[in-house]
């Protein structure tokens, strides 16, 4: 297993057999300016946060709340300006959003009034696809979701797992190269997460996209992602970056639980984390 | 269980059909209870109202016979029609002009700092203070009935509609914005189908504030409507014919508001299943 600190990575070059990051995250900063009843103070939510996806790459990004995760998916997606630093996806620098990434919001956010199938349709109706062209697709991502059967309930119809689901084939429906999730299973129960964390790995199989998400939890971290970001907070920035070291298929989820590597990885990651709850390192009782 | 068929198929369907009146009935329990209210109290009035002295109060029966006399003549039909065509074409203007003002309000910043505070002083203040300057302004005819109403009208439809927009929740804008949605397809997409329910009622408001401003603005000009008969009743101390254009205002309010209540129910139907309030019976 390889743990690096981002500092004493190198930037990656273009010489490397040509390949370029699908997302390059580059000194990202971003100061909020809280104005109370009479003093403004300012948060620094994210402080020179530097990252590069790899095309196709599965990349997790965790870490104590209010470390800046969310912040930092908002500036990827273009919903949220960076103070000082450069977002590029593909070879175009992020200055707004775009069709290039799609983002699964942490509560489904669906249309009330709009069934499934029209919550699906509805980024393709503002990107002008003709009718007929929207209903194949949205119909068509709402079965890869599995929710054939229930494309014309509205949301209020919806259990939360549905409604995480619609809002995923919501972010597909545009095709979007980049695929950006905020804690999107973290409301759910254990078997509709394992169900749906399924369905992620066989979606990124078979289009191969490239998937940034955060998450609380770790083990859904290290069974999903190719790296895992840790994050620590005040302020925001990278702390370690782990290589889950587990390669092939993912989809057996109980083979993979029952790995040493599994276990590995996921108590570094852990005790990282712990480290920066308690102090510095890990004291020795708590182990 | 029923024994009183010898065949099973008879049996059933009495059952069935036993159990469709028990099943009606039951459902409409609650409309029994206001409807034996209502005749509660007609009887009470039609007992007390004989008692008194008929300068100072009528009673259900005199009323009725007054009603039929008034329908007869045509006089009731006059009013209800010079009463409802102001009162429509107001309360028209009103949601017409009140929507989009109260879209654009609750959506700009820049134009709630403009204009809020008149919305919200008009809101506040009585708006029957301002009936002697519109009559200056529109004379004593239609004209200024439709004024008055839409006077009235106006306000809580703006104010419901651009609360509204200030309670549409921020991350549905930013789903519309991960899509690229122009500032208008927000507009039409989120803001305004979001904000249908508030819109409603804002109607809903403003159609029981058309029914008072009517009859304000014919108290007023005293010319002709309901308004109007009930002014010229009262001058004649006819408690009677009082009574039956204030009952049919009663109906009329009742009614409308009832009306947009159930539109309501059928524009927004997914609100019921998001809000807090009480299904249906
Ligand atoms: N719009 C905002 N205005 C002011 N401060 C903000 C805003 N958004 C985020 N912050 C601050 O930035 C910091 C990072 O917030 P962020 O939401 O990115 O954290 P997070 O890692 O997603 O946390 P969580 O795990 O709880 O979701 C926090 O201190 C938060 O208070
Ligand atoms: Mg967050």
């Amino acid at each position: 297993m390889t743990t690096s600190t981002l500092d004493s990575e190198p930037m990656t070059t273009p010489a490397d057999g040509g390949r370029r990051p699908r997302v390059v995250i580059d000194e990202v900063s971003k100061r909020f300016t809280i104005t109370e009843r009479k003093s403004t103070s300012t948060v620094q939510a994210l402080d020179r946060v530097s990252l590069e996806v790899e095309d196709g790459e599965i990349v997790a990004l965790t870490g104590l709340s209010g470390c800046g995760k969310t912040t930092l998916l908002r500036i990827i997606m273009g919903l949220e300006k960076a103070s000082s630093g450069t977002v590029t996806v593909g070879d175009k620098v992020v200055t707004g959003c775009g069709y290039d990434r799609g983002l699964v919001f942490q509560h489904a956010e669906l249309f009330p009034w709009r069934t499934a199938l029209q919550n699906v349709e509805f980024g393709l109706e503002v990107k002008g696809v003709p009718a007929d062209e929207r209903r194949r697709i949205a119909t068509e991502k709402l079965e890869l979701v599995g929710l054939g059967n229930a494309m014309d309930r509205r949301p209020d119809q919806l259990s939360g797992g549905m409604k995480q689901r619609v809002g995923l084939a919501r972010a597909l429906s545009i095709e979007p190269e980049v695929l950006l999730m905020d804690e999107p299973f973290g409301a759910l129960d254990a078997q509709t997460r394992e169900g749906l964390q399924m369905e992620v790995l066989r979606i990124h199989r078979e289009t191969g996209k490239t998937i940034v998400f955060v998450t609380h939890d770790l083990d859904e971290a290290v069974l999903l992602a190719d790296r895992v970001v840790l994050m620590a907070p005040n302020p925001g920035r990278v702390d370690t970056i782990f290589d889950i070291p587990i390669k092939g298929p993912r989809e057996d989820f109980f083979a993979i639980r029952g790995l040493d590597e599994f276990a590995h990885t996921r108590y570094a990651i852990w005790s990282r984390l712990m480290a920066g709850v308690h102090g510095d390192a890990p004291r020795e009782e708590e182990r | 269980m029923s024994i009183a068929s010898s065949t099973a198929t008879t049996a059933e369907t009495a059952e069935a059909g036993r159990g469709f009146w028990r099943r009606f009935l039951w459902n409409r329990r609650y409309t029994f209870v206001t409807i034996a209210s209502l005749v509660v109290l007609m009887l009470a009035w039609e007992f007390f109202g004989r008692r008194m002295d008929p300068i100072f109060a009528s009673y259900p029966t005199d009323i009725a016979k007054t009603f039929k006399a008034e329908v007869q003549d045509g006089t009731l039909q006059t009013a209800l029609f010079d009463s409802l065509k102001p009162l429509a074409l107001g309360y028209l203007i009103a949601a017409l002009g009140g929507i989009p003002l109260g879209l654009v309000l609750g959506r700009y910043r820049i134009v709630e700092a403009a204009f809020g505070v008149y919305i919200t002083a008009g809101y506040a203040m009585p708006m029957v203070a301002f009936i002697p300057l519109l009559i200056l302004w529109f004379g004593l005819g239609f004209s200024v009935k439709v004024a008055v109403v839409v006077v009235m009208t106006v306000f809580p439809i703006v104010i419901s509609t651009w609360a509204g927009v200030n309670s549409v929740p921020k991350s549905l804008v930013e789903v519309g914005k991960s899509f690229m949605a122009s500032e208008a397809a927000v507009m039409r997409k989120i803001i305004l189908p979001s904000t249908v329910p508030h819109i409603m009622t804002g109607l809903r408001l403003g159609i029981g504030r058309a029914v008072i401003g009517i009859v304000i603005a014919e108290f007023f000009t005293s010319i002709g409507g309901l308004g109007g008969l009930i002014i010229n009743a009262g001058q004649q101390f006819d408690t009677s014919a009082l009574f039956v254009p204030v009952v049919v205002l009663m109906a009329l309010g009742v009614g409308l508001t009832r009306g947009v209540g159930w539109l309501e129910s059928r524009v927004a139907p997914w609100y019921a299943g998001v809000s807090g309030g009480r299904d249906p019976e």
